[in-house]
């Protein structure tokens, strides 16, 4: 029954994809972005239904799967994009943000993600995994900026005519926020690993555990970079969404393969 | 109720002629007050036109387009010859209309442009306005609002120095606390700068050849002069730089540039170069967070913006439209509405008189049930006549306001009562 609620779900999450494709037509105002923010919200809402739903139906955790897992990161992704992307100026970030949910989303329900799990987990794996997907998902939040960035910079540096019709955010806000938004991820993904070494430390060095302290140290070290000696702009943005490519093809294989 | 506007514009009228019956905001006020005997008048008067608009309840009033001429031929003097074949004179729904467009900047020479709807508040501010003109310039500041909010027409620059203080905010956001570094001292640069200020940035230097006419600007945008060889060392802190100079070859070069922006540590620099010849070495577009936009790119970014306001102006159109409808209508209403008055008036004589009637019998009832009865027959009249009230003022938003409201005043006798 629960997973019924993933059709909704899906539906806004593809409406709003569609709606910010159509909104990128219209100069990024109108009411096709409305429609996509909607559809955003309504997703968003739908999906928090879902999981409700799945954690009041199943014995554990019900994410622990890769697919459940990607359930949930979805779910913190649109969730974090909804905090601010939906304000006018960073409309179009839905452009990056939403395909992505939907056909993460189409993916989780796909493997059997959006179902009722009957695996039994403790507490701590839950904290240790809730804290690495919400890390990841602030992290693609910061490339979905970060490749916003780099469009911009495109726009302005080959004097494109239109760059005051299709106004996207401004260059130097997309900088710090990505930054920022980094940050924040690193944080919360720092809590996460520091759990999971706590927690389930069985005294060998696994390919997750390097893969995962790799990612972190890439991201820690744009960071100090950035800090100490000035890496920004294209370069950083270039660094973010080389970074969430990384994770994205890296992660799932050495976490989930098995 | 009659509406007249007569007026001349820069689409009939070369400046010339504009010039000569433009009037300020006390000379507007004035003027409205001499117009407005026995009718209401409001005078609005821009760099773009002078249009005088005339009300009257006398419907039957058609010396409101003379008067109007008459002032405005007046205020012309000897070009009165010259002025009268450009003067335009609409009337009712066509001068409604006109005003609507007005104020949503689609008869300006830049479609959109934002300093007409201040204008437009300003002269009916000023005006002396009745019923009629209170409701059209309300409504007229309503549509152009709408206008604005409800389309982009208003939102792209339409010169070049607001293009380039645009293109700022597009790489910096917010210009509060961005230093403008200024080189040559001539009028498009000051046009620029200014620009930019009025954006919150601040004018680092005006950087100049000959120093002494650099302070001139320097001190009209509030800034220091400074020579040409300190550019080098203002670049490591000047968040965008506009140059105008004379200067045969550039200004600005990759070389000198270099290592300057170096030490600006990734920070995003803008030149803006309205020089022909440039004075910004095109070169300087590859450094890593440079941005370099001459007088052409500046030009083709305008003229897509007034390109994107054009598609914009017919939305915009659609809006006035509408709300030029909804004047009508009201407009309109006013035809039935001495009818209905009569009606209700008419209806509640009825009333009170008949409970005044009734009066020996109701006065045993106890209070509470006394004001029962009044409310009782109060709503009974209020429903029997709501229909007929809605209809009238449907027909009347149609043609046939008139003749219902004839029936209506014959049916109920309502003529005989007047009279």
């Amino acid at each position: 029954m629960a997973e019924l609620l993933v059709w909704p779900a899906l539906i806004a999450y593809g409406e709003a994809a569609l709606a910010y494709a159509g909104a990128l037509g219209g100069g990024g105002s109108g009411s096709s972005a409305r429609l996509g923010i909607w559809g955003v919200r309504i997703g968003w809402l739908a999906q928090t239904a879902l999981l409700i739903a799945q954690m009041l139906d199943s014995d554990g955790f019900p994410w622990g799967t890769w697919a459940g897992a990607l359930n949930l990161f979805v779910w913190l992704v649109v969730g974090a994009y909804l905090i601010w992307g939906c304000t006018p100026r960073y409309r179009l970030l839905g452009l990056a943000v939403m395909p992505l949910a939907a056909a993460l989303l189409v993916a989780a329900w796909a493997g059997g993600g959006t179902g009722v799990t009957t695996e039994t987990a403790g507490w701590l794996l839950a904290l240790h995994v809730g804290l690495m997907l919400a890390g990841l998902a602030g992290l693609t939040l910061s490339a979905g900026l970060a490749g916003l960035y780099l469009w911009q910079e495109r726009r302005l540096k080959q004097r494109d005519t239109g760059v005051l019709r299709l106004r996207l955010p401004p260059l130097d806000s997309l900088d710090r926020l990505s930054a920022r938004t980094a940050f924040v991820s690193l944080c919360v993904l720092t809590a996460g690993i520091v759990v999971g070494l706590v927690s389930f430390n069985r005294g060998d060095f696994d390919v997750p555990m390097a893969v995962t302290l790799a990612i972190w140290v890439l991201y820690a070290t744009g960071l100090i970079l950035r800090r100490e000696t000035g890496l920004r702009g294209r370069r950083f943005a270039v660094l973010l969404v080389v970074g969430l490519a990384l994770v994205a093809i890296v992660l799932p294989l050495t976490h989930f393969a098995s | 109720m009659r509406l007249a506007l007569v007026g001349v514009s820069h689409r009939q009228a070369p400046v010339e002629l504009r010039e000569r019956v433009a009037v300020d905001a006390a000379g507007a006020a004035e003027l409205a007050e001499g117009l407005a005997d026995g009718c209401e008048a409001v005078v609005l008067s821009t760099c773009n036109r002078t249009e005088l608009y005339l009300a009257s309840d006398q419907s039957a009033d058609h010396h409101l387009d003379g008067r109007a001429s008459a002032a405005l031929l007046e205020l012309a003097g000897a070009d009165g010859v010259a002025l009268a074949p450009v003067l335009y004179r609409l009337g009712d729904d066509s001068a409604a209309l006109h005003l609507f467009r007005v104020a949503a900047g689609l008869d300006s020479l830049v479609p959109g442009e934002g300093e007409i709807l201040g204008q437009v508040r300003d002269a009916f501010e000023i005006g002396s306005t009745g019923p009629l003109l209170d409701r059209l310039f309300r409504q007229a500041l309503h549509a152009g609002r709408r206008a604005r909010v409800e389309t982009a027409i208003g939102e792209s620059p339409a010169s070049v120095p607001a293009a380039a203080a645009a293109l700022a905010q597009q790489v910096f956001g917010d210009l509060e606390g961005h230093a403008v570094l200024v080189v040559g001292a001539g009028k498009m640069s000051e046009l620029t700068a200014r620009n930019l200020r009025s954006r919150g940035a601040s004018i680092a230097a005006v950087a100049n050849r000959t120093v002494a006419h650099g302070e001139e600007l320097a001190a009209r945008v509030d800034s220091r002069a400074a020579s040409l060889d300190e550019i080098p060392a203002l670049l490591a802190t000047a968040d965008v730089v506009v140059t105008s100079t004379s200067a045969p070859g550039f200004v600005i070069d990759t070389a000198a540039a270099t290592a300057a922006l170096r030490s600006r540590r990734g920070r995003p620099i803008l030149f803006v170069d309205l020089a022909v010849p440039r004075d910004v070495d095109p070169g300087l577009a590859t450094i890593d967070g440079c941005f370099v936009y001459d007088i052409d790119d500046l030009e083709a970014v305008v003229e897509a913006s007034l390109a994107g306001r054009r598609v914009e102006a017919v939305r915009a159109e659609q809006i006035v439209a509408v709300e030029a409808e909804r004047f009508r209508e009201w407009q309109a209403s006013l035809s039935v509405v001495p009818a209905i008055a009569s009606l209700h008036a008419h209806a509640e004589e009825i009333r009170t008189g008949e409970l005044a009637k009734a009066e020996g019998r109701l006065g045993r009832l106890p209070e509470s049930e006394r004001k029962l009865v009044e409310s009782v027959t109060s709503q009974i009249v209020a429903k029997i006549l709501h229909l007929p009230t809605v209809r009238m003022k449907e027909a009347a938003a149609g043609a046939d306001g008139v003749i219902y409201a004839d029936v209506v005043r014959h049916l109920f006798g309502l003529e005989e009562e007047q009279s």
